[in-house]
């Protein structure tokens, strides 16, 4: 049966077929058909954020606390640029979300008419794919391709730019049927042989390490990579995003590698004899200096995508294909092993360099505060970060057991993405208990996203490390450029009276004794909370591995902390 | 490492901006398109680009891979080291006098080229063949002074029984990348 359906009915009808429950977004003219037609949709809530950059972000935030396709709604134009960051961000971080921008209406397009920008011609580089709709007739069919396109393979990010009058248009409705991509290839299941000479390599190692990266993530890979783990007793490292990939408690895990990484998880790759990274693409903040990048390793790298393969490091067997479907037959080809010798070298450097020590200090130390949100917590909350400083901390600071429970800005590293990410993770999943540790910096590039979280009622806890500075340029300027702190010291608010404001209800935590008290005030609130954490304006982020250096050259906290004096 | 030129086949899906998207990403990747040719492949709706660039071996291979993930393109070859035909199209506009207007012919039919445009001070050649020919053939007309010179860029087939589009089909999608 056929029936006559406009454009935007299309539209929403195939975002419901395709399990969409939430838009974040901000309308205007050329997308206002759309959001006419919402109301005939009642089984999507729309988000009404404060920034488009922030719909993108937010849809993000949704994604990967969902594991679904979010997405975001902008206006032609002014809108659909303000979304570029956020598409960029999604891009490098491989999240799935599908981005619909209104269009001037067909006859104005390429006229420079009022609010015209070529926003597919400007996302071309950031997105996985994109799509400028010619006529509503295709609209069904390109955006079941859309949704597809942005969850399967490697996600990414999937804009569809829809002119104005597409929406209006009433055309005879059909079916999209099964998705016809010829041309667009998944390579899913890993290669026999290479899967056969990867577990080759694994039964010969003497100190073979694992690095896990979001790739394990996305593929829900856990429990395999948990079985190769446990059965031939190989350590884990993960990448900054793959934090959550493997329990961070588990005693074959050695956390975190790269520029603020373990120490000892940087020791391990470089004594490591083989290394197995999967779905991880050997990101610089990783591996550091890349020709010196574990220099007695042989390499076998497990992606999806063939383009990561080689493209940073020399391997020795690629397999390319999804992380459960290779570790599946690689786990039963792996014999089972001890490792005593190399598992206790491991353990002798985390005793030596434990890397996450937290001194003695009156005031408030941003490690400290961390910390103790953790206890508090139970290690059971989903972290949202800002970038810089606060974002090193949060990932050092609070173990990760969980897939997703680290949602930061890793490849693009955009300041302003914890606030509005937290948005997307909170409407996403209701039942997890958020906190988005931010930096002032970051925390001021998108405050405005409070207004949402009071709009949506979102109980999300904001915990500011309030440090008076750009933290981590300032931590550059100290340490490679003589303490120079040009346009770093940044001045903010009052962030109690500015969530006061907004109707959130926040304490001020000066002190290490209020800080317990203040994360308790917090919990018990049912709502939104903001701590604004006063700390060490000056505290540094270590270990650090210096630019250019290899990861064995981490500089560690300096033995005597000076006292800090404000 | 050495960088050398290479010949690149792509097949794409007949859309709008697909030529963008190539373009585009050899711009971001660093490379310096040499030449670039899309026009009709024998399947409908597929055309087929040729591409020279400069690089090395592995970096070429990176875009090739890179441009593989487009999601029109069908299938992406790099055929430099393969036995292939390359050929140029190139119109050369050369000044011609009555003086040395038979002259310029002589030279013309050596390289087989073809007049097919003359006015009372110029002479309209066309010639087809590899790079070589070609720039062998405009050296000599340099001489006689070139008004106006347009050349395709270079396009490319392998001899023999291969098809790019064979090719892909008896390439699994999951073999290993080495
Ligand atoms: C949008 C954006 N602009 C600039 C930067 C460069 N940058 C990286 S970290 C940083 C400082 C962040 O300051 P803040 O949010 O206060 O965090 P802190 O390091 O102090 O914890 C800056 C400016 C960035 N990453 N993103
Ligand atoms: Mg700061």
């Amino acid at each position: 049966m056929t029936m006559k359906m406009t454009g935007g009915q299309i539209l929403l009808d195939g975002l419901v077929k395709e399990g969409v429950d939430t838009i974040f977004g901000i309308l205007g003219g050329a997308i206002l058909p759309l959001y006419d037609t919402l109301p005939q949709f009642p089984q999507l809530h729309h988000v009404l954020v404060r920034h488009e950059q922030c719909a993108a972000h937010a849809a993000e935030g949704y994604a990967r606390a969902t594991g679904k396709v979010g997405v975001c709604f902008a206006t032609s134009g002014p809108g659909a640029t303000n979304l570029v960051t956020g598409i960029a961000n999604a891009h490098l971080d491989s999240s799935p979300i599908v981005a619909i921008t209104g269009q001037v209406a067909r006859r104005f397009i390429g006229k420079d008419a009022f609010q015209e920008i070529d926003i597919t011609g400007i996302t071309l580089p950031i997105t996985k794919h994109n799509y400028l709709v010619r006529d509503a007739a295709s609209l069904a069919k390109i955006l079941k391709e859309a949704f597809y396109i942005a969850r399967t393979g490697r996600p990414g990010p999937v804009l569809v730019d829809v002119p104005k009058d597409v929406f209006n248009e009433q055309v005879e409705y059909h079916s999209p049927g099964k998705i016809d991509l010829t041309s667009y290839k998944t390579p899913l299941k890993g290669h026999p042989a290479q899967i056969q000479k990867a577990a080759a390599l694994i039964n010969g190692a003497q100190r073979p390490l694992i690095i896990a990266g979001r790739g394990v993530i996305i593929s829900e890979a856990s429990l395999e990579l948990k079985e190769l783990a446990e059965r031939a007793q190989i350590p884990v490292v993960t990448t900054l995003l793959g934090l959550g990939s493997f329990p961070e408690s588990h005693v074959l895990s050695y956390r975190w590698l790269g520029m603020h990484g373990m120490a000892y998880a940087n020791m391990a790759v470089n004594t490591a004899d083989l290394i197995i990274a999967i779905g991880m693409r050997f990101d610089d903040r990783a591996t550091s200096e890349v020709n010196t990048f574990a220099p007695n390793a042989s390499i076998i790298h497990i992606d999806i995508d063939p383009a990561e393969i080689g493209k940073n490091v020399r391997v020795d067997v690629p397999i390319v294909g999804d992380a459960k479907a290779v570790l599946t037959p690689l786990n039963k080809l792996v014999q089972p092993a001890q490792r005593m010798g190399w598992l206790q070298q491991l353990d002798e450097w985390r005793r030596e360099h434990p890397s996450t020590d937290i001194r003695d200090s009156a005031s408030v130390l941003p490690q400290y505060a961390i910390h103790q949100t953790y206890e508090a917590t139970n290690g059971e909350a989903t972290i949202v970060t800002g970038v810089g400083q606060n974002q090193m901390w949060a990932a050092q600071y609070y173990l990760y057991n969980r897939p997703n429970s680290f949602i930061s800005s890793g490849g693009l590293g955009t300041m302003g993405f914890g606030l509005p990410a937290s948005v997307g993770v909170k409407m996403g999943r209701p039942d997890l208990t958020v906190w988005c540790i931010d930096g002032d910096g970051s925390f001021q590039m998108t405050l405005h996203e409070l207004a949402t979280i009071v709009q949506e009622k979102l109980a999300i806890k904001i915990a500011i490390m309030n440090n008076g500075y750009l933290g981590m340029v300032r931590q550059w300027q100290e340490l490679f450029h003589g303490k120079r702190y040009v346009a770093t010291p940044l001045w903010g608010p009052d962030y109690v009276k500015l969530a006061e404001a907004y109707g959130i209800p926040g304490v001020r935590v000066r002190r290490r004794e209020e800080v317990i008290p203040a994360i308790q005030q917090a919990m018990a609130y049912d709502g939104p909370f903001l701590i604004d954490f006063g700390i060490e304006p000056e505290e540094n982020v270590y270990p650090i591995v210096p630019p250019g250096a290899s990861l064995s050259e981490y500089l560690e906290i300096p033995e005597k902390e000076v006292a800090w004096q404000r | 490492m050495a960088t050398i030129k290479h010949t690149l086949v792509a097949l794409v899906e007949n859309k709008p901006g697909v030529l963008n998207r190539v373009a585009s990403l050899f711009r971001r990747r660093g490379f310096n398109i040499e030449s670039i040719t899309v026009g009709q492949s024998e399947t409908p709706n597929v055309s087929r680009m040729t591409i020279v660039v400069d690089g090395t071996n592995t970096s070429v291979e990176q875009v090739r891979k890179q441009l593989d993930k487009l999601i029109e393109t069908v299938k992406v070859t790099d055929i430099t080291s393969d036995n292939i035909v390359l050929r140029e199209l190139a119109l050369i506009k050369v000044k011609a006098t009555s003086a040395n207007r038979s002259e310029i012919i002589q030279v013309v039919d050596i390289f087989r080229a073809n007049i097919v445009d003359v006015s009372t001070d110029s002479l309209t050649v066309e010639v087809t063949g590899d790079e070589d020919k070609l720039n062998s053939l405009l050296n000599l007309l340099h001489t006689f002074g070139i008004k106006e010179m347009c050349r395709t860029g270079r396009i490319a087939m392998t001899r023999g029984n291969i098809n790019e589009m064979g090719r892909r089909m008896s390439k699994q999608p999951e073999s290993p990348e080495s």
